[in-house]
């Protein structure tokens, strides 16, 4: 099935989710003004990510994270030829020059500068090619993106787009059913672990802002950042009477209609189904 | 004679049009106009008021389909077409994600007007583009209770299986609330 369109409609931040939670495997190409990034997911986690006009070479990323001299990624350079990223690693870590560590990190720090950029991209062509992998030989970090994400929309700035994404604060949050979270491995700030700590069903959002003195603009982007991680859900605060969300401009949602008998209703079935 | 009434919504030119005519007894009564506005000028007519649909069930009880304007400019219609509807279906055109944020507003538009019952019907499930209903409920952050249902408006079959699945949905919360 295609997943492709532009980020105009379905911006990174949503389509890193959709990856995540589908634990999709393959690799996702966006476009935008002249700069291409290919990013690699085995199983919902990002294991890759390259982008035109950066150079992700190992020995320039491990110059550049201050493991090795000038020098040294001068001499390698010239030494490494053709052997894949995997043997130099292995090289450098058994000549002792770096750690696995080191290389592991370096690596991770390049892929995430990637994808971190993408979030500023408003608009850009993608495209998802089903169970395409690296090339064998590159070193691939298995990354979680629930905290990519949560990063990821932490440079999300507009104001206008985070009131669209959570336009009621006075819906309540709860730590969501799915199976799959992972909460032990997210990273939080202070602020959210002041916003956790009030999650509750009867709490508003609206009330965990005004206990931590946050304004509006921080604590929607703080719980749009967990939602689109996943770690929430927004319910209908517990205790309230059943508010149904009102679009703006209108005092009173409108009335349930009159009750169906269960027997009216099996019969549209059984009509329905000899049409 | 009772009558009971659902609601298709959607997008502009999701296949609400399309999805009544296909399973209604009576020629839909549509009133499309002309599109005047150039953004809007993917096809050469849309719904101006509503599409009306009907299936009679027998002598005492008749199922009335109505379908939204697409256009935003008539959103004022919906509250009014959703008056006293039993659920309600959210059409998706699934290979056009430049519709999809839409898609999600009018869908909590109408969870406003009342409680009630709904399925999202994934359609043009046939189209190279199209998205897998799956991925769109993630991309639409759709309730999992909620069905996401593939469609294809035109195909007969397809649209009764999705109207089907909101009675089924209607069922089931009519049995929550008896517990």
């Amino acid at each position: 099935m295609a997943l492709k369109g532009n980020l105009r409609d379905f911006n990174t931040t949503q389509l890193l989710n959709l990856i995540n939670l589908a634990r999709k495997t393959g690799a996702l190409t966006i476009q935008s003004q002249g700069t291409d990034a290919k990013m690699y997911f085995k199983e919902g986690k990002l294991i890759h990510a390259t982008a035109s006009g950066q150079d992700g070479d190992l020995t320039h990323l491990l110059l550049k994270a201050g493991k090795l001299s000038e020098e040294q990624s001068k001499q390698i350079h010239a030494r490494a030829g053709e052997v894949s990223e995997k043997e130099l690693a292995l090289y450098l870590i058994n000549a002792g020059l770096v750690t696995q560590n080191d290389v592991v990190q370096s690596v991770k720090d390049q892929v995430l500068n990637v994808i971190y950029r993408l979030f500023t991209w408003e608009e850009g062509v993608f495209y998802f090619e089903p169970n395409q992998l690296p090339p064998a030989g590159q070193i691939t970090v298995p990354i979680d993106l629930e905290n990519v994400i949560m990063e990821g929309s932490r440079r999300v700035k507009e104001w206008e787009r985070l009131q669209e994404e959570l336009p009621n604060l006075d819906m309540a949050l709860k730590f969501t059913d799915r199976p799959s979270a992972k909460l032990r491995n997210v990273n939080l700030t202070v602020e959210e672990w002041r916003v956790i700590s009030f999650i509750n069903p009867r709490n508003t959002i609206r009330q965990i802002a005004q206990s931590n003195n946050m304004s509006e603009f921080q604590i929607r982007k703080i719980v749009y950042g967990m939602l689109q991680a996943g770690l929430v859900e927004l319910v209908r605060p517990e205790g309230a009477e059943a508010r149904p969300l009102i679009p703006p401009g209108r005092e009173q949602p409108v009335e349930r209609p009159p009750a169906v008998k269960r027997s009216v209703i099996n019969r549209l079935i059984d009509r329905i189904r000899r049409l | 004679m009772q009558t009971v009434k659902m609601v298709i919504t959607g997008p502009f030119n999701s296949g609400k049009t399309q999805f009544i005519r296909t399973i209604s007894e009576i020629d839909v009564v549509s009133t499309d106009r002309k599109i005047t506005s150039d953004s809007e000028r993917v096809k050469e007519e849309t719904t101006v008021a509503m599409d009306f649909g009907r299936i009679t069930v027998d002598e005492d009880l008749v199922l009335y389909l109505f379908g939204t304007p697409g256009q935003k400019r008539f959103d004022f219609m919906w509250e009014i077409l959703s008056e006293g509807m039993l659920g309600f279906i959210v059409l998706i055109d699934s290979s056009r994600p430049e519709t999809f944020r839409e898609a999600r507003r009018i869908l909590e538009i109408f969870r406003g007007y009342a409680p009630t019952p709904y399925v999202v019907a994934a359609n043009k499930q046939d189209l190279p583009d199209a998205w897998d209903p799956e991925d769109l409920r993630i991309a639409l952050k759709i309730d999992p209770k909620v069905k996401v249902v593939p469609c294809l408006a035109k195909d007969k079959e397809s649209v009764k299986s999705v109207l089907l699945e909101l009675l089924y949905a209607i069922l089931e919360e009519m049995d929550a609330e008896q517990k």
